[in-house]
């Protein structure tokens, strides 16, 4: 059986620079990977390679998603097939509201599907139980997508999208960045509820926090460009105690 | 074919092209003189002094040049154009001619058929017709007159000659003068003191009046105290046999009156859309212009208010969406006369495909116009990098109690915002459509609910094959 993503070599440059520079990398489903690693690695990058940013290019290497090649398709392709990234800096758009949002995209997948499209009042009693969940109050979905949101509740909203999309793999770029302890926990559960139903995740971050409550399956330390190190959960541990120097001696370009 | 249908209920074809399955009654050669002038008058029976206006308005067209400060006007041919054509009343154009394309967009936008076939010149009795009915006879009741100018004129003369041109001279403008020599249809309101017109009328709804025409022309009157709504238009693309829409709408608001004009217009892209619009507030009273600009090659529009009552207001909603080829110059006018009078204009303007908008707006404040309130806000959105907008304001303050608010962005739909879209599964159009839907909808809002929706979908018609 195919991985469920599988990560070939993968070479990708953004304007004209290098910036991917050989990643190999294999997920299956219910797993949870933690992508670690210092700033300028290239985590962000290989999150929006995933995802289809039209800025990378792709120069050689291979991207299989259940053994088909996600390189030719466009980003909501991607989507349709259970791709999900969590943004680390989620894009406002004025007068749009969530609702109307978060029923466009949920819309677009079961089209895609060839499900019946849900009515206002059926996708209403299927994100009140979520909304609870993260906190948010009913308001919430009334108001313009991102706009003048607070980091938190940016955050939370992108959760809140991996619940009503239920990808079969999230990524989750940074999601701990600008969250206090109580939002990171709202974040930290909402990944857990969905990594029961066999969703994997890749959590990428700097940081050890997020780690801390959502028990990683494997680790990867990530450094100019490669994937240096891989491991179980106790590389995190590593990492908190001696950073990512430990490490440098292993990136042999 | 719908049962009931009356021949004599169809509108005139002229308005909405096809113009080979059309044979006039009345036919008047192409041309502008005083002739083609007095034959328009004749043909209605008209009042001297109605064609007394025509001819000096015809003179001052001629003598006025074509304005340059704006978009490029030099191309039209005022020589090739038919000032007036009466379509027989006999004659029906055929369904099964409309072009498909035509036919494909009704049905995009949701327009029932009976509606389409309206607004294609076809004609059949329009459903609403019985709606209307009822409405009709409510006004009446009332006191409300509404009907197409022409009857307008016909019927209660005594009050148009009092109030036409008052607002809108006919020598204001060179397309005013030219409206004013060759005008055929508009609608007439008349709403009596303290009369409440609840339900908004609809030109929309008037099958059988001919007040949709090129060189219409509309005149309102809001005695003291009423209220009244006038929308006009709607979303579907207008077929126009010429290429010059050159229409005027004159507003009176007596004292504590309001009156709320809103218009969404889609002409065919080799249209040019020349329209003045003016009206006059009294004190107290209250206009308000919601304004919808779709389609067209050129639109110049700029509704305008006098406030020259004490505490009268202006409110000004303006939406212009410039596709390729297409030049948008659309704005507002506050003219601030009088004491404690406020205006706010709200200027939205889309932009794609190497389309251009201008916002043109002039902000007056007399000098013994003391404690006036003004705010402007304009805001474009450039869907490419080829597409342009610009901003020419014009500020008159003439002394120093004003408060002025003047705020002015241009956005881009950017990449990032359409990637973090199509990562939900979203196409790039579908994406750029609720970005679009998005940047609008404080004007959609103040639509009436039928006339929001159909824009959205005309939205994403836009945008449909605009990008990738």
């Amino acid at each position: 059986m195919p991985n469920l993503l599988e990560i070939i070599n993968l070479h990708t440059q953004v304007e004209g620079k290098e910036i991917l520079k050989g990643v190999n990398l294999a997920i299956n489903q219910g797993e949870i990977h933690a992508l670690m690693g210092p700033n300028g690695s290239g985590k962000s990058t290989l999150a929006s390679v995933l995802m289809g940013h039209p800025s990378f290019v792709v120069t050689s290497g291979k991207i299989n998603w259940q053994g088909q090649d996600l390189l030719s398709l466009k980003p909501e392709e991607r989507s349709h097939l259970g791709l999900f990234l969590a943004f680390q800096y989620p894009v406002s758009v004025t007068g749009l509201t969530v609702e109307h949002f978060l029923r466009s995209a949920l819309s677009a997948h079961r089209q895609s599907a060839g499900q019946k499209i849900l009515s206002p009042l059926e996708f209403r009693s299927l994100i009140e139980a979520e909304l609870k969940l993260l906190k948010f109050k009913s308001e919430f979905l009334e108001r313009s997508l991102n706009d003048g949101f607070s980091g938190g509740e940016k955050k939370r909203l992108e959760i809140l999208q991996l619940a009503v999309l239920k990808p079969k793999l999230a990524i989750l770029d940074e999601t701990d960045s600008g969250l206090d302890v109580d939002a990171m926990k709202l974040v930290a559960e909402g990944v857990n509820r969905l990594a029961k139903s066999e969703m994997a995740v890749l959590v990428i971050t700097h940081y050890q926090r997020l780690l801390h409550y959502l028990s990683p399956t494997n680790v990867h330390v990530m450094m100019a460009g490669k994937i240096i190190k891989s491991a179980g959960s106790d590389l995190v541990q590593a990492v908190e105690q001696t950073g990512y120097q430990q490490f440098e001696h292993l990136n042999v370009a | 074919m719908l049962p009931n249908t009356q021949t004599d209920k169809i509108p005139g074809s002229y308005q909405y092209g096809f113009h080979d399955d059309v044979k006039p009654v009345y036919s008047i050669p192409p041309g502008l003189s005083a002739r083609v002038v007095q034959e328009i008058s004749h043909i209605k029976n008209e009042p001297s002094w109605m064609l007394d206006r025509r001819l000096k308005a015809l003179e001052a067209f001629g003598e006025r040049p074509v304005p340059v400060w704006g978009a490029n006007l030099l191309d039209i041919d005022f020589q090739s154009i038919c000032y007036y054509l009466k379509p027989s009343e006999r004659q029906v154009a055929s369904w099964d001619k409309v072009p498909i394309k035509i036919k494909q967009t009704f049905d995009k936008l949701g327009i029932p058929q009976a509606e389409q076939k309206f607004l294609s010149g076809v004609g059949a009795q329009y459903d609403s017709e019985a709606i209307y009915h009822n409405l009709k006879e409510e006004w009446k009741k009332q006191g409300v007159i509404f009907m197409d100018m022409d009857s307008g004129l016909r019927e209660h003369p005594e009050i148009v000659k009092q109030y036409f041109g008052t607002v809108v001279p006919l020598n204001d403008n060179k397309f005013a003068a030219l409206n004013t020599a060759t005008w055929s249809g508009g609608s007439f309101v008349y709403v009596p003191k303290g009369v409440q017109v609840t339900v908004p009328l609809q030109a929309y709804f008037r099958l059988n009046a001919q007040n949709m025409g090129q060189f219409e022309r509309t005149l309102i009157i809001a005695e003291a105290g009423s209220l009244v709504t006038y929308v006009e238009g709607c979303t579907a693309p207008v077929y126009a046999v010429d290429s010059l829409h050159c229409a005027v709408v004159e507003i009176i608001a007596k004292p504590y009156s309001r009156v709320r004009y809103t218009t969404m217009q889609n002409w065919s892209n080799d249209v040019y859309n020349l329209v003045t619009k003016r009206a006059i507030a009294e004190e107290g009273a209250c206009v308000e212009w919601v304004d919808g600009n779709f389609g067209s090659k050129v639109t110049m529009k700029y509704p305008s208010v006098y406030m020259k009552g004490r505490g009268s207001r202006a409110d000004v909603l303006s939406l212009a969406y410039a596709g390729p080829g297409q030049h948008q110059d659309a704005g507002a006018k506050a003219m601030h006369l009088a004491s404690d009078t406020s205006s706010n204009i709200i200027s939205k303007s889309i932009s794609r495909g190497g389309g251009r908008t201008s916002y043109r707006g002039l902000l007056h404040v007399a000098a013994h116009a003391i404690n006036c309130k003004a705010k402007v806000k304009c805001d474009a959105l450039l869907l490419d990098a080829e597409s342009r907008s610009d901003t020419y304001p014009t500020n008159d303050v003439r002394n120093s109690s004003v408060q002025v608010e003047h705020e002015a962005t241009v956005s881009k739909v950017g990449e990032e915002q359409l990637f973090y879209m199509r990562s939900r599964g979203l196409t790039e159009n579908e994406a750029t459509s609720l970005i679009v839907a998005g940047f609008i909808e404080p004007i959609a809002r103040e639509l009436p609910m039928e006339y929001a929706v159909e824009l959205n979908r005309l939205i994403e018609l836009e945008m449909d094959g605009s990008v990738g």
